[in-house]
């Protein structure tokens, strides 16, 4: 368990791609460098999507947490 | 004892629920057992579909608009002014204007999407549109007179008013350009938020391979941070850049304030539950169109569709029944390939779209339902 305290938190649980990577976008876009965002998605499609568009952005995805039936995304604005 | 149902909204969804509860509920509104009040803030109602074709000179806005009180059945009442505040406790509506305070029974809201291009640094200044009214002529103003140069669309906002519109603009004006022999000097690129064009997979990857049959360029994971009108540039999240000449941007999208203040969802979208439409956050409450935050499209044909949905659970519900109507999903969209040629797709929360080959009558069968939504306003269609 990851002992990292997000900034904010976007709760896409429920939401169908691309909703959970939108939602991130819109958080990320919103928040200051260095602000941490976690993004929660029960959609597979978070495991290739979000660390691509990290990369790409070049932010950093800083943990990724695995939970009973979803995932929390840990990442850190350039 | 009256019941009273209120619905807040006057665009697709707003007006075709009107219409079909005054059908539905016919004897209970000539008994004055029941009681539909449908709020809107400007007294006409506005097909969207139509700005489209406003750029290219084919439609004018007026052809989009028609007065409410032609459209909305007699047994309605009609309310034009703007809700204030929705008390969901005692379940009253406080308006803007002179209307005195109204209490409810049921509520629905269907207050659509509006355009919030001032999240975007010179977006307004630098860009245009086609998702407004002024938007739509402002670029008709442009594009007429556009011979050369770089034409980039950026899907900046989502989600936004019809996923559809921004691939059929860059293949409208692909033919457009085309056909009138300038498309050798008008570079046309496509900007979408994520890895591939569309937000929908399927329609993604049918939309890619036509996109490089016809030279126009992608930019893909481009999110939209600034624009620099002088320079005229767009720079994304991303660290991209693009030269433009003509810029039409999707301006990011937002719900009305309201939703959120009074605790009925983010961003202006209501959390309901994607089956009954229902608000999740107080009773008796529904949100349907693009208001309803179920992850399908923000398209005039979910609105329809959901308001059939609605309007029989509310019948039950007034009648003592249990309500049972639910809603799967199902979105249904022509696509314009071209000035003169379309797609189409059908799907729902179980089935994925397969869009159709692209034909002459697919185009003539938007634009014979584009004529015919009147109807579809009406109740009938």
């Amino acid at each position: 368990m990851t002992t990292i305290e997000p900034d904010e938190t976007v709760d896409a649980r429920g939401a169908a791609c691309p909703g959970p990577l939108m939602d991130l976008i819109g958080k990320v876009r919103s928040v200051d460098s260095g602000d941490v965002v976690r993004l929660l998605s029960d959609t597979d499609q978070s495991h290739t999507d979000v660390p691509e568009w990290v990369e790409e952005a070049g932010n950093e995805l800083v943990a990724v947490e695995e939970l009973d039936d979803y995932t929390a995304f840990y990442v850190e604005k350039a | 004892m009256t019941d009273h149902v209120v619905i807040v909204g006057g665009g697709t969804g707003g007006t075709v629920l009107a219409n079909n509860l005054a059908n539905r509920l016919e004897p209970e509104l000539d008994a004055g057992d029941v009681r539909v009040t449908l709020v809107n803030d400007d007294p006409d109602h506005v097909y969207k579909p139509v700005w489209l074709y406003v750029p290219f000179g084919q439609r004018e806005p007026a052809d989009g608009r028609r007065a409410l009180d032609e459209l909305v059945d007699d047994a309605i009442d009609l309310t034009i002014d703007r809700v204030s505040d929705i008390d969901t406790e005692s379940q009253r509506l406080q308006f803007e204007g002179r209307t005195p305070s109204v209490d409810y029974d049921y509520l629905v809201l269907a207050t659509g999407s509006t355009l919030e291009p001032d999240q975007i640094p010179g977006l307004a200044e630098g860009g245009h549109d086609y998702y407004s009214e002024s938007g739509a002529t402002a670029l008709r103003d442009e594009l007429l007179t556009f011979t050369e140069g770089e034409l980039v669309l950026s899907v900046i906002g989502s989600p936004h008013m019809c996923p559809a519109a921004p691939l059929e603009f860059v293949f409208m004006a692909d033919d457009w350009f085309r056909e009138r022999g300038l498309r050798e000097d008008v570079d046309i690129t496509y900007t979408y938020p994520i890895q591939r064009v569309h937000g929908n997979p399927h329609i993604a990857e049918w939309a890619r391979p036509i996109m490089e049959e016809r030279d126009i360029q992608v930019e893909t994971f481009f999110n939209a941070d600034a624009v620099d009108p002088e320079a005229e540039t767009i720079t994304s999240m991303e660290g991209t850049e693009l030269d433009f000449d003509l810029l039409v941007g999707i301006p990011p999208h937002g719900g009305v304030d309201l939703v959120e203040s009074v605790g009925l969802g983010d961003d202006g979208w209501v959390d309901v539950d994607k089956h009954t439409l229902e608000a999740e956050a107080a009773e008796h409450v529904y949100a349907l169109g693009d208001t309803a935050d179920t992850g399908v499209p923000n398209a005039g044909s979910v609105a329809h569709y959901q308001a059939g949905v609605v309007g029989q659970r509310l019948a039950s519900e007034i009648r003592g029944r249990p309500p049972t109507a639910t809603y799967d999903g199902k979105t249904l969209c022509f696509i314009e390939t071209g000035m003169d040629a379309a797609s189409f797709v059908e799907f729902d929360y179980e089935n994925p779209p397969s869009p159709a080959p692209p034909s002459e009558k697919l185009h003539w069968s938007k634009l014979a339902y584009n004529e015919s939504y009147w109807l579809t306003a009406r109740g009938l269609l």
